[in-house]
């Protein structure tokens, strides 16, 4: 699969520009830095715009650089530090499965399971054949008691089990859209998902 | 148990109107120009005297923090700073506050921001809290459209911006001074102390770092006043909390609830109880992952507060409680804690970077079967040459869930030892 994408320049579009404004605005004059998270935010959400890939490659962080008028190196040492930042092609859909403690606790083991044998991808890391799917292992997502949890691209999966994981990796397969994020047990939040003890609605204890 | 009438956050789990009109209808936002016109002293001693505490972990004292911001300005700006990098294992509380009651938030910010001489606040939020952050700037925009937040917010008199700001991945970002470097635009590597946020904090001005909790909640205390705040939870505990009940119970969930509950009470009233009743337990972590973790006998009676959890060398933290029933390999969860600390070290300073890997290897050895009960000995030691020897607490929460885990389960920790002896000396780097 061609996740080996060169990519020699980089340009920010009318989209992401009328965005980057916005972001360095928000700061005091001279403190455009604060800016930095924002636009290589903006500059992966751009790739994933136009090519299907949310990354962000080395060039689009000079492009930052220079708009900051900063040294290279203090957009690269962000792009590094925050793992949220993709400096390498991932797949259209980036399956980042929570495994710490609480998640672990409540089963993450068999999001994984499901994770690998419906993609084909073997360890995390690695992207499927047809570039639809990469796998993440990431720590606390800070859903705990929707554990286990399951994000994708941008959206939380809670709940979940290894059926419920293997329906929505299949619809999105088989081409469909993602679906709402959240629950995927139709739960209310965090609240408890039967006996209810507080907060309960005027007309009576929820089931 | 708590009456729906002392709860604070009544739209915790998203059944209600999250906009600004439903906000209104619950009280938010009710004459918040009457609660600023009281002055900035008035407001400090209020919330001094609700014995508020910080919500975020730590459990400093609120009002008092406050007060270490200077009176008046030298010139330079004054910044509040909303900590909602919610990232310590098993904490969700924080999500429920800006996803469902996004304005306590707001105006809190506002009132927080004023009582300290601030003219503009940050948020800065996780970035893996996308919807979240989508949906809290949509609330402070609705706060503009009103005119509660900008010129003269909320008719009081005060300017007041409130920015939000995306994190991109990074559990350090929730100690303050690693926050405040993010902030400015950089790797979030913790400062040295002194000088604290309040003498130099963002861009080297005066600065105050919350957890969303404390924040939100300070709107609802100066209605109802710090002697209705004071009255609920223990001396020095007062108040209510979110606690998030996590792991091995029949419900998982956020609730409110009174300071001070008994652990047990909690999880049975609230969470359904423990996963085959609660002689079926085996341990729970009360306070977020860097907290020690307690066996069931140390469970059965524990109170659920600051001093109370301190009494048995475990700590409130941020409320989140990891439940383990007895089918849970305990060693095997505490490593799974030493490799998130392992991950989410900076590496600024020698003894967490390599130690927090040191450890995390020596617990997948004590998992695997493959350490002697020298090794396990060694491991306790180490973990004290790394707490205590860092520039921030995380050379503390990394060691503590091991030397928890040895307190409370020593004997099972022992009978793991076996006489495996390595092949040859570990000459391993971190990685």
């Amino acid at each position: 699969m061609s996740t080996q994408v060169e990519v020699q320049t980089f340009a920010f579009d009318d989209v992401s520009e009328a965005a980057v404004a916005k972001a360095i605005a928000l700061y005091p004059p001279g403190k455009q830095m604060s800016a930095v998270k924002a636009l290589l935010d903006i500059a992966q959400r751009q790739m994933a715009r136009l090519t299907g890939i949310g990354w962000v490659p080395q060039a689009a962080m000079d492009v930052i650089a220079q708009r900051l008028g900063v040294a290279p190196i203090r957009v690269y040492e962000n792009a590094t530090f925050y793992t949220m930042f993709n400096t390498k092609p991932v797949g259209k859909y980036h399956l980042q499965v929570c495994t710490t403690t609480p998640c672990w606790l409540r089963g993450s083991d068999d999001i994984v399971k499901t994770c690998k044998s419906a993609t084909g991808i073997s360890s995390f890391g690695q992207t499927s054949e047809d570039g639809l799917f990469t796998l993440t292992e990431v720590e606390c997502l800070g859903a705990c008691v929707n554990a286990p949890i399951l994000q994708i691209n941008d959206d939380y999966y809670e709940d979940l089990d290894a059926a419920r994981t293997e329906a929505l990796l299949d619809g999105l397969k088989a081409g469909g859209a993602l679906p709402p994020a959240g629950s995927t047990i139709g739960r209310q939040a965090s609240a408890p998902v039967t006996h209810q003890t507080t907060l309960l609605p005027a007309n009576g204890p929820a089931e | 148990m708590l009456n729906d009438s002392d709860r604070i956050y009544t739209n915790l789990y998203g059944q209600l109107d999250w906009r600004l009109p439903g906000a209104r209808s619950r009280g938010d936002w009710d004459n918040t120009a009457a609660i600023l016109a009281r002055g900035r002293d008035a407001i400090i001693e209020e919330v001094k005297a609700s014995g508020m505490r910080g919500r975020g972990g730590a459990g400093f004292p609120t009002g008092m923090k406050w007060s270490f911001m200077p009176k008046e300005s030298d010139g330079r700006p004054h910044y509040l700073v909303v900590n909602a990098d919610e990232s310590e294992p098993g904490t969700c509380k924080d999500r429920d506050i800006m996803r469902h009651e996004p304005q306590k938030l707001i105006e809190g910010s506002l009132i927080a921001g004023f009582a300290m001489g601030a003219h503009t606040g940050f948020i800065y939020i996780r970035g893996e809290y996308y919807n979240e952050a989508q949906r809290l700037q949509a609330a402070i925009d609705e706060a503009y459209a009103a005119g509660l937040l900008g010129k003269n917010a909320a008719g009081s008199g005060w300017d007041f911006d409130l920015i939000l700001h995306r994190g991109a991945g990074a559990y350090i970002c929730g100690e303050e001074s690693a926050l405040l470097e993010s902030l400015e635009g950089k790797k979030g590597m913790p400062r040295m102390k002194p000088p604290f946020p309040a003498a130099m904090g963002l861009y080297g001005c005066p600065t105050t770092v919350n957890n969303v909790e404390t924040i939100a909640g300070v709107p609802t205390i100066l209605r109802r006043g710090a002697a209705w705040f004071s009255a609920l939870g223990r001396p020095k505990n007062s108040g209510t909390k979110i606690f998030c009940i996590s792991g091995h119970v029949n419900n998982p969930c956020n609730v409110e609830e009174e300071m001070g509950i008994p652990l047990k009470d909690l999880i049975e009233k609230h969470a359904g109880g423990v996963r085959g009743g609660w002689d079926n337990l085996q341990a729970i972590i009360p306070g977020g992952a860097s907290m020690p973790i307690l066996n069931k006998e140390m469970c059965d009676t524990q109170l659920m507060d600051f001093d109370s959890l301190a009494a048995v060398k475990s700590g409130m933290g941020s409320g989140a409680i990891i439940v383990m029933d007895k089918s849970a390999d305990v060693v095997k969860a505490i490593w799974r804690l030493s490799k998130f600390f392992k991950h989410e070290s900076c590496g600024q300073c020698t003894p967490c970077r390599e130690g927090t890997g040191w450890m995390m290897r020596m617990m997948d050895r004590v998992v695997q079967g493959k350490a002697a009960l020298a090794d396990i000995h060694l491991l306790e030691q180490v973990t004290t040459q790394v707490a205590g020897h860092t520039i921030c607490a995380f050379g503390e929460a990394a060691s503590w869930p091991i030397q928890g885990m040895m307190r409370a389960f020593r004997p099972q920790v022992e009978a793991r030892a076996t006489d495996y002896q390595p092949p040859k000396p570990m000459a391993q780097a971190a990685e």
